[in-house]
């Protein structure tokens, strides 16, 4: 159906950030002065239009809820036809709202946090790109738009990792997270390449159906097994899930904003909106969707591991994020069971996790730019708008009852252990170690930072940050303690269901169920292990040996290590022997013969003197290679 | 309109600005630079003119002439445009000024260490100037005989652009490429020739019943298989070594490496195009059973050339000789979506040259702009470039983003299109060749890092940015590659009906997909 009214205007949703990041970029130092301010004012009034098309959606009825916008023909070639099309529904808005609105804050935010650095308008207006970029991503009624928000918000996330290009990790950081999400990227192209093969059409409609099933309801297994693995492996790549994980911990890189937008509210959630996007395809696999579970289940521990031996604030939470994820993913993978939770999570996720980095982002303003918690200690006495807002997330994101955490998280528990069967009963066993182990090392994290004693030099002066830095944290405290619950209890199920489908057994909120008395019990061990640690005892300033675990997990248990000897360094091989080949081998090697078998005296003359024989015959070598080839394959 | 000789006067616009410029006293430097960039803005305006009553729903070739030129031997002097021949001719004029324009102290005595003593400026831009009329020429030609002369034409220039502006092994250079070059013109020419006879012989046997060069009438012929073949190999070494393709490639590092920044933007940009234009022309159609016969080891050397050229890439030291191995890979891509023979794949792999054209244009002209600074295009010897002159850093970012087809910039419309329309009928390739996009960020990314990124090393420090010339050159590039990104469908329009006449002659339809119907209006949702 078409839109209309405010939702016929959506695509000023991108236009306003892509027009503030096109002001900062073309006008240069000119706008130094107002940079920041334009930059704001773009991402607040999207969030405007954003809550405007929200509320005309609701006066709708909620099968009418999904409305089209049609821009312009993009590529039109034989029966190739793809519109700049895009889609306004239940699911896309929820996420223009979390974009947007978080997005906002944390534009707000950077005021104060990058107030110091000269380049803060270029700042401001990668931000820009990267809000207009991931609401295409939403907002595209077809894989292809889709897949240009997706590389947009690619290039933003390169653009903001190396924001600081100068620092010789942050370029390397920036690249190496562009190349690994080129890996899933090309599971997305091949995807998109099969599903036109299959439908002949690349457009959410035909394919996923709405009212009535789409023509991804006709596919046959092994096609849908294909097609839904291969965007797994955008997925993977994009929400740093396994085996694609490696790029999210060096992406702490970043300024902090930046690692709080995007690497944990927004971009890195991309993926788990791809899959429930394209739930009618992996719903017609068994081996996709298991796939999917196994994916998320594996990342959501391994990232939780990683998390309790990180020193670094930052990657401390990067790790979390990546576990975050994994339960995203989790939940994704069981289809419409799950769908809700997976999104449901995810924005609560999105508060809660962008206060936490907001929060680490004020502790380190005040510990000037120091990540290493093991220098921190006590700083609830000189921060206290943080400590209480971080306090929240914090909470929130261990799952203590009744805030947002609390809601999202066991529900997906259960829904997993609602699978049935083994698969349903290892999933869920996953997702409850997962619980305690986040409970964990969110504690530590806590802990090292607030409490315990101070372990500062004397030439630190801590001090809470400005209130254009606090305000946001606040408001996102409030998000942390209320979405969940607001979505859980507020009928968010029904809302996306028009989109996503209604489970086959309606889930019944409970407020007391065995898993969840369970995962709480587990919660307060968990948090009573850290206390133990590094609550009571007094914290080293140097990190001690460790367990081998404790050192494994330090390395990101040896995800790069793995890529380097398995990818990298063959990859090196490979290059210097093409290189060497290619002199040598191509050129040489018929120049070569060509001279031995000419009698011709030498190498020395031919180099000074004869090359233009020497080419000749090595051509003539080549071109009898390609006529030979050319006989040889096509003898039939 | 239609009568007056369009093509035949932008081909003589060119190079009668040539001879003028010849007549310019030596001393008037600056004047004949300004009179080069004057002619070619004409050209270039002129060019925009006669596109804009290009009808594309209209007859296939358009502003035809056809007059005799040798007719005992039944050669024309023909010239038309179709579609394809028409975007190509436009990318060319709107880079020729561009490079005049960057190609400014290119040539003069003060340029640097290894100038060799003797070297005419007005030489140089009478040079690209010819080079103009015999591009314009290759594209425009509808008589085969015609095409062969402009094909040769270009060697010229080109040769002694490197041999006498390149760099410390011109010679050694401009020699390799014109053996290559003269090589594959040879076989050609052979191909060429016995066309002739065949067309000469009566209907009943295949031909058309009088010896003609005109491509029409030869498209039409019935040649028996086992001749078109051997026709059919002779253009396509040709077209192979010109493109480039592995492993007739290895001129074009060495080229690349030797020849001045802007002069390469032509080479690379647009005079390979002419490799991959003859083997969707004169390969396909004239020899339409011989074409599909070759198909699978084409497609295999296309996958090859295209992870081939992107490892080596990888592995390349020099900037000029790396974005010369980025456009092997490139023209991988291009030859796939040729042989691939569906739609999307030609139409995608007709926009790559276009596409192909900018965005390695501006990689050359960027880097011809870092040469100017550092006298080195070797990457070792910047570092931290950004610091120090972040317009530069930036639009060689956005160059190389176009490069390895970044969405949203033109050349992944092309790549993609050649993507999803080769897999339609050749999984194999299609997945094979996708690695390429990871290669791609690697070569890209790596490069710009050394070059721009990390600590702003010592040699680099204090030099300037972009200056108000160098932003007129990149400007344009950047503003075409940034909208075609967004709005290829106007130029897809052009290039699609070019296609379809193609795949009718190879008689060739796009498969049907597996799953049909159900197709919801306007792909609308409840």
């Amino acid at each position: 159906m078409q839109a209309e009214g405010i939702q016929a205007a959506s695509w000023l949703l991108i236009a306003l950030p892509l027009a503030g990041a096109a002001i900062l970029l073309l006008g240069g130092r000119r706008t130094d002065r107002w940079g920041h301010l334009l930059g704001c004012a773009t991402a607040v009034a999207a969030f405007g239009v954003g809550v405007a098309m929200l509320v005309q959606m609701l006066g709708y009825d909620a099968a009418e809820r999904g409305r089209t916008v049609h821009l312009w023909d993009f590529i039109d070639v034989g029966s190739f036809k793809v519109g700049m099309n895009l889609l306004v529904d239940p699911l896309s808005i929820s996420f223009v709202l979390l974009i947007t609105g978080v997005g906002s804050l944390i534009h707000i935010y950077s005021i104060g946090y990058m107030a110091e650095d000269p380049e803060r308008r270029k700042f401001f207006a990668y931000l820009n790109l990267f809000v207009a970029a991931m609401l295409l991503l939403v907002l595209g009624d077809n894989y292809l738009v889709m897949f240009l928000g997706w590389e947009g918000v690619g290039l933003a996330s390169y653009l903001l990792i190396g924001f600081w290009q100068h620092k010789p990790t942050a370029a390397t950081a920036a690249k190496k997270a562009f190349v690994v999400n080129r890996v899933g990227d090309m599971g997305i192209i091949i995807a998109i390449a099969l599903m036109f093969a299959t439908f002949g059409t690349i457009d959410y409609g035909p394919i996923l159906g709405g009212e009535q099933a789409g023509m991804a309801s006709r596919l046959s297994t092994g096609t849908a097994t294909a097609i839904g693995l291969l965007l797994l492996l955008g997925a993977c790549g994009k929400s740093a899930q396994l085996p694609l994980q490696s790029w999210l911990l060096d992406a702490m890189e970043g300024p902090t904003p930046v690692s709080a937008l995007i690497h944990a509210a927004t971009m890195v959630t991309a993926g788990v909106y791809l899959i429930v996007r394209s739930g009618p395809i992996f719903e017609m696999s068994e081996t996709a969707q298991l796939v999917v579970t196994i994916v998320g289940a594996a990342t959501l521990l391994f990232g939780a591991i990683i998390g309790c031996a990180k020193d670094d604030i930052k990657k401390a939470l990067a790790g979390s994020t990546m576990s975050q994820i994994g339960y995203m993913t989790l939940a994704a993978g069981l289809g419409k069971a799950g769908y809700v939770f997976a999104i449901a999570h995810l924005i609560a996720h999105g508060f809660f996790k962008a206060g936490l980095f907001l929060g680490a982002g004020s502790v380190m303003h005040g510990m000037k730019d120091d990540v290493n918690m093991r220098h921190y200690g006590a700083l609830r006495a000189v921060m206290m708008t943080t400590t209480v807002t971080f306090g929240l997330g914090y909470l929130a994101i261990i799952g203590f009852p009744l805030l947002s955490g609390w809601f999202t998280k066991d529900a997906i528990i259960e829904a997993a252990f609602d699978k049935g069967g083994t698969s349903g009963a290892v999933l869920g066993a996953c997702a409850v170690i997962g619980a305690a182990v986040t409970a964990y090392y969110m504690s530590r994290v806590m802990f090292m930072t607030f409490f315990g004693e101070k372990r500062w030099a004397d030439d630190v002066h801590p001090h809470e940050s400005p209130k254009v830095m606090t305000v946001p944290l606040m408001l996102l405290a409030v998000g942390s303690v209320a979405a969940g619950g607001l979505l859980i209890l507020g009928g968010f199920s029904g809302f996306l269901e028009p989109v996503v489908g209604a489970p086959e057994h309606e889930h019944e909120f409970k407020w007391l169920t065995a898993p969840g008395a369970a995962v709480f019990v587990l919660m307060i061990i968990g948090a009573a292990i850290a206390w133990r640690q590094y609550g009571a005892r007094k914290v080293p300033r140097e990190a001690p040996k460790g367990s081998f675990v404790t050192v494994a997990a330090r390395k990101d248990l040896y995800g790069d290590a793995f890529n380097e000897s398995l990818l990298m360094r063959p990859g090196q091989w490979l290059t210097r022997l093409a290189v060497w080949f290619d002199g040598r081998g191509v050129d040489g090697l018929v120049n070569g013969t060509a001279a031995g078998v000419g009698g011709s005296s030498g190498r020395l003359r031919r180099v000074q003197t004869g090359f233009a024989r020497s080419y000749a015959l090595s051509m003539l070598g080549g071109a009898a290679l390609v006529v030979a080839a050319l006989l040889v394959v096509n003898v039939s | 309109m239609s009568d007056f000789p369009w093509l035949s006067v932008l081909i003589g616009l060119p190079l009668v600005g040539a001879l003028l410029l010849i007549a310019i006293p030596r001393e008037r430097e600056t004047l004949v630079k300004q009179f080069a960039l004057g002619v070619s803005l004409v050209v270039a305006a002129l060019t925009g003119a006669v596109a804009a009553g290009f009808d594309a729903g209209g007859a296939r070739f358009q502003f035809e002439e056809k007059y005799w030129w040798i007719k005992e031997f039944g050669v024309h002097w023909a010239l038309g445009v179709d579609g394809v021949a028409l975007t190509l001719i436009l990318m060319s004029v709107i880079l020729v000024p561009l490079v005049i324009l960057a190609s400014w102290h290119e040539a003069d005595r003060s340029g640097g260490s290894d100038v060799p003593a003797k070297r005419s400026v007005k030489t140089y831009f009478a040079l690209l100037l010819t080079l103009e009329a015999a591009m314009i020429g290759v594209f425009a030609a509808t008589d085969v005989f015609l095409f062969y002369v402009f094909f040769e034409a270009m060697l010229v220039p080109v040769y002694f652009i490197i041999g006498s502006y390149g760099g410390a092994q011109r010679s050694y250079a401009a020699v390799k490429f014109l053996l290559y070059s003269l090589f594959g013109g040879l076989l050609m020419l052979v191909a060429v020739i016995w066309l002739y006879p065949l067309s000469a012989k009566s209907a009943a046997d295949g031909g058309v019943g009088h010896g003609t060069f005109m491509f029409d009438e030869l498209s039409k012929m019935n040649i028996d298989p086992t001749t078109a073949k051997w026709l059919f190999l002779g253009f396509f070494v040709a077209f192979a070594i010109k493109a480039p393709m592995f492993p007739v490639h290895t001129w074009l590092p060495d080229a690349a490496q030797q020849s001045p920044a802007g002069a390469l933007v032509l080479i690379v940009g647009v005079l390979d195009k002419v490799g991959t234009y003859g083997m969707l022309r004169f390969c396909l159609e004239l020899f339409p059973g011989a074409s599909k016969w070759a198909t699978p080891a084409v497609l295999a050397f296309a996958v090859v050339s295209i992870i081939y050229g992107a490892i080596l890439a990888i592995g390349q030291v020099d900037m000029k000789r790396l974005i010369a191995y980025t456009s092997i890979s490139h023209f991988g891509f291009i030859v796939l979506g040729v042989f691939a023979m569906t739609s999307q794949a030609q139409s995608g792999a007709a926009l790559y040259m276009v596409n192909h054209g900018f965005s390695t244009g501006a990689l050359f002209l960027i880097v011809g702009f870092m040469i100017v600074r550092r006298r080195s295009a070797k990457i070792s010897d910047f570092g931290g470039m950004q610091k120090v002159a972040p317009v530069l850093a930036g639009t060689f970012l956005v160059a190389g983003l176009s490069s390895l087809s970044l969405p949203g910039l033109s050349p992944f419309v092309s790549e993609f299109l050649v993507v999803v329309g080769t897999f339609s009928r050749y999984e194999w390739a299609a997945v094979a060749s996708i690695i390429a996009i990871v290669l791609a960020a690697i070569y890209i990314l790596w490069m710009y890092q050394r070059t721009m990124g990390g600590p702003t090393v010592p040699a680099v420090e204090g030099m300037k940015d972009l200056s108000a010339r160098e932003k007129w050159v990149i400007a344009p590039i950047i503003a075409i590659i940034v909208a075609m990104g967004f709005f290829p469908q106007p130029v897809l329009h052009v290039i699609n009906p070019s296609v379809d006449h193609t795949l009718a002659r190879v008689d060739r339809h796009d498969p049907a997909p597996d799953i049909t119907g159900n197709v919801a209006e306007n792909g609308a949702r409840p």
